[in-house]
C-alpha cells in the first residue's frame, strides 16, 4: 500500500490538467491549475512523511530523540501554497480585465473574436 | 484547434507525461523510509542552535530565509498586479448599502471577528513555539477582518481597513523583511543571519532575528490578503 499516497498525487495532478485542458470558463480553469498545484502538497509530504515519527515541532513534551518526519518539506509546501494563492489572485484580476473587455469567459469564444 | 483535436493532443501528451511521471515515482523513497540527512540534521540542531521548537519555522525564516524572502516578494509582486490590473481612481460615490439581513448570520459573524483577529494574533506570534507562523496567522488576521464583510456590510469592512494603512503596512512588513537582512550585515554577519540574542527556549522570547521576521511575514501577508479583498470587493460593489 505504500504507493497510495504517491498515486494519490498523480490522479489530482492529471485530474487538475484534464480540466485545465478541457476548461470552458476561465474562472474553471484558474481553479482546476489549483487542483494540480495541490498534487505538489501531496507529493511533498507523501515524500517527507516517515513511520512512526512526530511533527517536527518539539515542544517540552517531545524529546528530540524520538525524531521526527522531515521539515524541509514542510517548509516547501508552505511556500508552495503562498505562491499558488498569489497566483490565483493575480490570474483571476486578469479573468476579471478579459470580461471587462470582451464579455466572455469560454477561452475558445475569445478566440474566435479575435480573429 | 477544435475540442476534438485538443483532448486527443492531451491523450497523447498526457500519456507521455504520465509514464515520465510514474518513472519518477519509482524512484521515490518508498513510503515512509525517505531518510533525507538535511531534514535530520535541522531537526535535531534547531533546537540548540536556534532555540526554537517549531523546526519548520526556523528552516522558514532563518536556515531557509533568503528562499523566504524571496517567496515574500512573489506575495509582493502578485498583490502590485492585482491592484495594477484593478485599481481604478474611483470618485467617492457613496458606500453601497449592503447590510447583511439574517440575524442570526449578523450576531454570529461579528461576534466571531475579535475572536478571529485573536486567534490570527496568537499564531502568528506563537509561530516558531508551535503550530503555525506568520503566515498561517496572516492569513486568520485578514479571515477576520473579512468577516466584518462577510457578517456585517462592506462599509464596516472598508472603515476598519483604510486603504492606505494596508498599503503602508503591506510594505512595512516586506520592507521588514529585507531590513532585517540588512541589519546583519550591519552587525558584521552575513545577510539574513541570526544576529540576536537567541533569548529561552520554548519562550516568546527565543529564536533573535526569527522574530522580527516572522511578525514582518504576518503583516505583510494580512496586509496582502486584504488588499487583495479590496481589489475583488471593489469590482463587485461598482461594476462598470
Amino acid at each position: 500500500m505504500s504507493f497510495l499516497p504517491y498515486a494519490l498525487a498523480a490522479w489530482i495532478f492529471f485530474v487538475g490538467l484534464y480540466g485545465v485542458v478541457t476548461s470552458r470558463n476561465f474562472v474553471h480553469l484558474v481553479i482546476c491549475l489549483g487542483v494540480v498545484q495541490s498534487s505538489t502538497y501531496v507529493l511533498l509530504l507523501a515524500i517527507g512523511y516517515r513511520t512512526g515519527k512526530k511533527a517536527p515541532i518539539f515542544t517540552s513534551g517531545v524529546p528530540v530523540k524520538v525524531g521526527a518526519v522531515d521539515p524541509v518539506v514542510q517548509a516547501l509546501t508552505l511556500t508552495d501554497i503562498v505562491v499558488g494563492v498569489t497566483g490565483a489572485a493575480l490570474l483571476l484580476a486578469l479573468v476579471i480585465e478579459i470580461w471587462k473587455r470582451s464579455a466572455t469567459l469560454d477561452p475558445d469564444e475569445l478566440r474566435q473574436r479575435r480573429t | 484547434m477544435s475540442r476534438r483535436t485538443r483532448l486527443g493532443l492531451f491523450v497523447v501528451c498526457g500519456s507521455v507525461l504520465f509514464a515520465l511521471f510514474v518513472w519518477g515515482l519509482a524512484g521515490l523513497p518508498a513510503f515512509g523510509t525517505f531518510n533525507g540527512e538535511y531534514g535530520q540534521i535541522l531537526n535535531s540542531v534547531a533546537g540548540t542552535e536556534r532555540h526554537v521548537t517549531n523546526v519548520v519555522s526556523s528552516i522558514v525564516f532563518d536556515y531557509r530565509g533568503f528562499d523566504t524572502l524571496g517567496e515574500e516578494f512573489i506575495l509582493f509582486a502578485a498583490v502590485i498586479g492585482v491592484a495594477l490590473l484593478l485599481r481604478e481612481a474611483r470618485d467617492d460615490r457613496e458606500r453601497p448599502r449592503d447590510e447583511v439581513r439574517s440575524d442570526a448570520v449578523r450576531a454570529v459573524g461579528l461576534m466571531l471577528v475579535g475572536p478571529t483577529i485573536l486567534l490570527g494574533l496568537s499564531i502568528v506570534a506563537h509561530g516558531y513555539l508551535t503550530p503555525g507562523g506568520g503566515f498561517q496567522g496572516g492569513v486568520v488576521l485578514a479571515g477576520g477582518l473579512a468577516l466584518l464583510y462577510a457578517a456585517g456590510h462592506y462599509r464596516a469592512y472598508r472603515a476598519a481597513s483604510p486603504q492606505g494603512m494596508v498599503d503602508f503596512a503591506e510594505g512595512v512588513g516586506a520592507g521588514g523583511y529585507v531590513t532585517v537582512g540588512i541589519a546583519a550585515l550591519v552587525s558584521g554577519a552575513a545577510y539574513l543571519e541570526n544576529f540576536l540574542d537567541l533569548g529561552t527556549k520554548g519562550t516568546l522570547a527565543s529564536g533573535g532575528t526569527i522574530v522580527v521576521v516572522n511578525a514582518a511575514s504576518g503583516l505583510a501577508v494580512a496586509a496582502a490578503l486584504v488588499l487583495l479583498f479590496h481589489e475583488f470587493l471593489e469590482e463587485v460593489m461598482y461594476p462598470e
